[in-house]
């Protein structure tokens, strides 16, 4: 169906960082302009999903171009899940970032570049067209390297360094593979891409392109052996940023590999033994890493690497089971990590440090706040009944069925490592006592001093996200309705292409 | 002119590899943009090339009687040009921002330890 509405998610973030750049030095207008955009923006994401998910597959050819020669926005149920729960980010990023970001930052553009940001992944999600694509991915790391730099002290721009350097890498790659595929094909269509790659008689050439999209796109999302970038600049910008590029930007490559190998290159053996051996490799290194660091921020990002691998195993294992294990994997992954750096930003404003050594006590003071963080972090873990648990059912029946025992192998060790890692860091921030600090360092409380409305920005986010964790965990047989019938598309494409390319065209 | 092609675009992406890896932050940035030409010039090379054909089809014409010349190749190397200059400008005045910050031009003496965490 046609519907040209289905890019408002797009054309509001542009809108609000325009209407933003008039009020360049009046930081008390931004935020409100802020928070005002990202709720509209959550409520035409909910729009579209509820119309996707009632009437099906809507599409809109841009200028009025058709298929294959335009291009091409579509809103499939997995384009607006992803634009439903960015916008879920969004509201509780910008509600944080009120109070959670320096005034400093926010006199050079912090909230413009933040919605130009949630632009360029709304676009990603909704394009059709694979060039289309990289230009949105270009819009998201221009973005991006803006607020990893903003106000940057030295290990700021240490981290945006390797950043920058590792993520332009990656579009040369993602370009490399757009080149050669339109050289085999002759279009960038999406939809037309795979019906002309599945009737492609030398695979070999096709498996070789498909490895480009692998690198560019792995680099992305941090899949080993391409994730040495993350750990070593996650934990550099302020928390807020940290909590989007965690919850979000290692995502949008995870959406772009869904995309690309369920519909454009359809898994063979040799692809399939790929994905699961870089996801098995993918687990274990996060969780080395997540287990040796004692910095919370370092010991999350190492956890980013950790379940993205889970992700790239259900896909790796291509099953219906196991897609859809993957997809709640991505759900729950969303909400969770962008929660998690948040409360890290959040310790941080109590306490001065987000050095677990020095940390301590936060449950004898704070006794409520620490129940909603306990809540999110078990749902981390995947404490039964929480979000966590039922992605990881469907991996395990999924890979008992493929019998891929490396693979639940290592699904069962990154389990174990995330519950280590999450108990130690339970005790250690919030049971053990306040320790003594060495001589001349004291801790810098920049909680107290704030006025209740102040406080209750800087919580407000966590305890909506928690809810909506708390939502995906509970009501788990909506979300797995939802999961399930992503999953059925992606085996079953027709009627992705019919939608883009009208009906009879389908082999 | 193919096979021209073709060697000048290995050169280029051999050479980017080699700068990437090595450890001055000004290589690094020569590196990413001989990479960013290779893939430029990759697409221009697989867009098909063909000589002195106009990119349009006469309108009188129904079908397709001639060769023509793709535009759409030349329409992506733009937009890659484009994109690929944004960048480049960020990076050089992030590499200078760095160099004024730590005095060095080598990748190594960017490792803050974790100590120094806050």
């Amino acid at each position: 169906m046609i519907d040209n509405t289905l890019i408002f998610p797009v054309i509001v973030h542009l809108f609000t960082a325009i209407v933003l750049l008039f009020f360049w030095r009046k930081t008390v207008a931004q935020r409100i302009i802020s928070i005002a955009g990202s709720l509209i923006a959550m409520l035409l994401a909910v729009r579209l999903f509820t119309m996707v998910w009632n009437d099906g597959i809507r599409t809109m050819q841009a200028a009025g171009w058709d298929a294959p020669f335009g291009i091409t926005f579509v809103a499939d149920v997995f384009s607006s899940m992803m634009v439903l729960l960015t916008a879920f980010s969004g509201v509780a990023v910008s509600t944080y970032s009120a109070t959670g970001v320096a005034r400093g930052r926010m006199l050079y553009g912090y909230f413009p570049i933040f919605h130009l940001l949630l632009m360029g992944l709304n676009g990603a999600f909704l394009t059709g067209d694979i060039f289309n694509l990289y230009v949105w991915f270009e819009v998201i790391i221009i973005a991006s390297f803006v607020f990893m730099t903003l106000g940057g002290r030295k290990a700021q721009i240490e981290g945006a360094v390797k950043y920058m350097a590792m993520n332009i890498l990656a579009s040369t790659f993602f370009l490399t593979g757009i080149a050669i595929l339109y050289g085999i094909t002759g279009t960038l269509n999406m939809a037309d891409l795979s019906l002309k790659i599945g009737a492609l008689e030398n695979r070999k050439l096709v498996d070789i392109t498909a490895i480009f999209f692998i690198i560019g796109f792995g680099i992305k999302s941090a899949v080993f052996p391409l994730y040495f970038w993350l750990p070593s600049s996650y934990h550099t910008p302020p928390s807020a940023v940290a909590a989007v590029f965690g919850g979000l930007l290692t995502k949008v490559g995870i959406y772009a590999l869904f995309r690309m190998f369920t519909l454009i290159f359809i898994p063979d053996d040799f692809l399939t033994t790929l994905l699961v051996v870089l996801a098995i490799f993918t687990i274990i290194t996060g969780t080395f890493g997540a287990v040796i660091k004692n910095n919370i921020r370092r010991v999350f990002s190492y956890l980013i690497v950790c379940h993205i691998g889970f992700m790239v195993g259900g896909l790796g294992m291509y099953s219906e089971i196991a897609l859809t294990g993957a997809l709640l994997y991505l759900f729950h992954d969303i909400m969770v990590k962008t929660n998690i750096f948040l409360i890290a930003g959040l310790i941080r404003k109590l306490r001065g440090t987000m050095n677990m050594d020095k940390l301590g006590g936060l449950y004898k003071e704070y006794p409520l706040l620490s129940l909603v963080i306990a809540l999110v972090l078990f749902s981390l873990v995947g404490v039964p009944p929480l979000s966590g648990f039922w992605p990881k059912i469907y991996l395990f029946e999924a890979g008992f069925i493929d019998a891929q025992y490396a693979l639940l192998a290592a699904i069962i060790v990154g389990s174990f490592a995330t519950l280590y890692v999450i108990a130690k860091l339970w005790a250690k921030v919030f049971w053990k006592d306040q320790p003594e600090l060495p001589d001349g360092e004291s801790l810098r409380d920049e909680f107290k001093p704030l006025n209740r409305f102040r406080k209750s920005l800087l919580v407000a986010p966590i305890v909506f996200l928690a809810a909506i964790t708390l939502y995906i965990g509970l009501a788990a047989e909506n979300i797995t309705a939802v999961a399930q019938h992503i999953a059925h598309e992606m085996k079953d494409v027709s009627p992705y292409i019919e939608a883009v390319l009208g009906p009879n065209v389908s082999p | 002119m193919e096979l021209l092609l073709v060697i000048l675009i290995g050169i280029l992406y051999a050479a980017g590899i080699f700068m990437l890896l090595r450890r001055s932050m000004v290589k690094l940035l020569i590196g990413l943009t001989l990479l960013g030409n290779g893939a430029n010039l990759l697409i221009f090379l697989l867009g098909g090339i063909t000589k002195g054909k106009p990119p349009v089809i006469d309108s009188a014409a129904k079908l397709f009687t001639d060769i023509y010349a793709d535009p759409i190749p030349q329409a992506l190397i733009l937009t890659a040009i484009v994109i690929s200059f944004g960048l480049q400008a960020f990076a050089i005045v992030l590499l200078k921002r760095v160099y004024v910050l730590i005095n060095s031009d080598d990748l190594d003496d960017l490792n803050t330890p974790e100590e120094e965490d806050i």
